[in-house]
């Protein structure tokens, strides 16, 4: 009897993740849709001729070699290496810093805060300025597709 | 009189002096989630026992300009990392001995300093990078464990 319910409830354990494994993945997409959404909003609201965000410029943005920030970061592959599917490492503190493509890290882009704040250090650092909100789509939209 | 009372009160001050200016071999891991999430987002969260706690007041009022980042955070969560920062903070003395009143750089404090003479090659390393990229050498720091040289 006690076997037989532990066996019940491990079945329905393994019923539920199956089932919640689909919902996590897609909780990260919703979270990632949303913030491209929003930034969409707001391109479009400062430029009414705006169509879209461009993996094209986006991963053009990400292997550019700048002049204008900080001298050990003079480009988002200084940190994140050429392959943005492997780990890369802080330029400046030597930490490891997880892929930032999508396939690789799932949970990257997915919460708004996070981004907004990565974003304004790092593209003073790179840049010496903060991103555009055309930036930081294209950005989003280049390792989506990575 | 007067010799006697100087020594007695030299002993005083090397018996108080002394728990501050120990080795760091160990030293208690940061636990708080924020504090390891956000301390520890760019660079190792630093074990707040490495610094007095003037010193992170000092840093935590200069996030703008953090080393030359801008790590500035949300009023509410910067006074959470600031409560728990001063709350396991090193003692109070022993700081001064080589170094400044209010350090702002563990790798500038006496006691690293002392543990830490080594040639230049050894910094030059491309593995360390930098003085404060603790795990390079000790595999352990996070855990709060230096004792591995």
């Amino acid at each position: 009897m006690k076997k037989a319910s532990w066996k019940h409830s491990r079945v329905i354990l393994a019923v539920l993740v199956t089932l919640a494994a689909p919902v996590v993945a897609g909780a990260g997409d919703n979270g990632r849709e949303a913030i491209l959404a929003a930034y969409a909003a707001e391109a479009k609201a400062s430029d009414p001729s705006f169509s879209g965000f461009s993996a094209n410029r986006g991963e053009t943005l990400f292997r550019s070699v700048r002049s204008g920030g900080d001298e050990r970061t003079p480009s988002c592959t200084s940190c994140h290496t050429g392959d943005p599917r492997a780990p890369g490492r802080n330029a400046k503190t030597g930490r490891r810093i997880d892929p930032v493509a999508v396939s690789a890290n799932v949970r990257r882009f997915t919460e708004g805060e996070k981004v907004e704040k990565h974003f304004a250090r790092d593209c003073k650092s790179v840049l010496g300025r903060p991103c555009t909100v055309l930036e930081k789509g294209d950005y989003i939209t280049f390792l989506e597709g990575q | 009189m007067n010799v006697r009372k100087n020594a007695i009160l030299m002993v005083a001050m090397v018996l108080t002096a002394s728990p501050a200016i120990a080795g760091h071999d160990r030293v208690p891991p940061v636990r708080d989630p924020v504090v390891l999430r956000e301390c520890g987002s760019c660079h190792m969260a630093f074990q707040p026992d490495f610094l007095p706690a003037r010193s992170w007041e000092r840093i935590m009022d200069g996030l703008a300009d953090h080393f030359g980042e801008d790590a500035s955070l949300p009023a509410d969560v910067k006074g959470a990392i600031r409560a728990y920062l001063a709350a396991n903070a090193g003692g109070a003395a022993g700081w001064r001995a080589r170094g400044e009143a209010t350090p702002e750089r563990i790798t500038g404090t006496p006691a690293f300093m002392r543990e830490h003479r080594f040639p230049e090659r050894v910094w030059r390393d491309p593995k360390v990078l930098t003085k404060s990229n603790c795990p390079a050498c000790h595999s352990a720091a996070e855990k709060g464990l230096y004792d591995d040289d």
